[in-house]
């Protein structure tokens, strides 16, 4: 049943553009999608960022591996290496304390009318991700694969049923929140 | 109900448990997870395209992330729209040139931002690519599915997020 919707392309473009809509009105009525919003998160004067992260985080890693359980999801994780992860991930926070928004947020942006989201920012990532696809040959050769160490997950690095990591993650998202909110941030 | 979409901001706590239920229902009725950067690098390929043509597919990295209309990209298309809708909804829609915190700390001549948006969009877009995700494919779908890549992604993330934003208030 699920594999015969999986296989659907037509169906599957729908239903991409209708999780789409829900996640940027969830955006946008979070606050994630204003550049103020997100430059505070960066300045750490404002936790709105990362309450939303965190949170959805909590909720998906319960919902998600109780699918899993059940039989009706399997995980994707992605690959990593030091080489990709970090040094990419530096460079993207490089971007992200400039442009202040993020690929998501950036779509966000654009549609609750931020010019320099749409004149700016998705400009420039599409001019980015231009610049890389014409180096990846060449990164991907000296230094992609660097300290590689694969599609990974903390269940299968300590060896222990997934559920042994999930609920820990839980708990610890709710006491990094609790904090945040009694110091008021 | 009515009120409640009309409602400038809902808790952040409300907005992302929907985020992680709908994480939950991209795994179950597309087996993916939420991403948003490929589209971006599909979008530049296809753009490429219109003026190099065919070649352009050729390119290694085009053979693994085709130029062409996914789940992904409509992912993203549909994220203007809802942004739009809920803007629409709260009467926040409009056209805005700077936003408020950046016009305090560097003025409000819209070409310096939109520059600086260019310019932080290019790292941006090299270092989604680079890492392979960005704040939701890394951020939110991979830290929830426990993977090592997406802890360490996020983590730099804001690393280099917090240092860079900090160095451009403090310094300017």
């Amino acid at each position: 049943m699920l594999k015969a919707i999986h296989a659907r392309k037509g169906v599957q473009l729908g239903i991409g553009l209708a999780v789409g809509v829900l996640f940027g009105f969830l955006l946008q009525k979070g606050g994630v999608t204003k550049y103020d919003v997100i430059i505070a998160q960066l300045l750490l004067t404002d936790f709105t960022v990362v309450k939303v992260m965190l949170t959805a985080t909590a909720a998906g890693t319960i919902g998600v591996h109780l699918l899993r359980s059940l039989g009706l999801a399997e995980l994707h994780p992605k690959p990593g290496s030091l080489g990709s992860t970090a040094v990419g991930g530096l460079i993207f926070g490089v971007g992200f304390g400039i442009l202040g928004y993020c690929p998501g947020t950036v779509a966000g942006a654009v549609g609750q009318g931020s010019l320099d989201a749409l004149l700016g920012g998705v400009a420039g990532i599409l001019l980015g991700a231009g610049v890389f696809s014409e180096l990846f040959p060449k990164l991907n050769e000296k230094i992609l694969n660097k300290g590689h160490f694969g599609e990974i997950t903390w269940p299968q690095v300590l060896k222990v049923n997934s559920w042994a990591v999930v609920f820990p993650v839980a708990v610890g998202v709710l006491g990094i929140l609790v904090l945040l909110e009694r110091a008021g941030l | 109900m009515v009120e409640w979409l009309a409602m400038k901001t809902w808790s952040p706590y409300a907005v992302g448990i929907g985020i992680g239920l709908l994480s939950c229902v991209t795994f179950l009725l597309s087996d993916k997870p939420i991403g948003c950067s490929t589209a971006f690098a599909r979008t530049s390929g296809m753009i490429e395209r219109l003026f190099r043509g065919g070649k352009v597919a050729e390119k290694a990295y085009y053979k693994k992330f085709a130029p062409e209309i996914d789940w992904e990209w409509m992912l993203v298309a549909g994220v203007i729209a809802g942004a739009f809708l809920s803007a629409a909804f709260s009467g926040e829609l409009r056209w805005e040139w700077v936003p408020a915190k950046w016009a305090a700390a560097f003025g409000e001549q819209p070409f310096t931002r939109w520059w600086a948006a260019l310019a932080g969009g290019v790292f941006m877009g090299i270092g989604a690519r680079w890492a392979g995700g960005c704040t939701s494919g890394h951020g939110i779908s991979g830290t929830l599915q426990l993977a090592l890549s997406s802890w360490l992604a996020v983590t730099c993330f804001f690393i280099g997020g917090v240092a860079t934003a900090m160095l451009l208030f403090k310094a300017f």
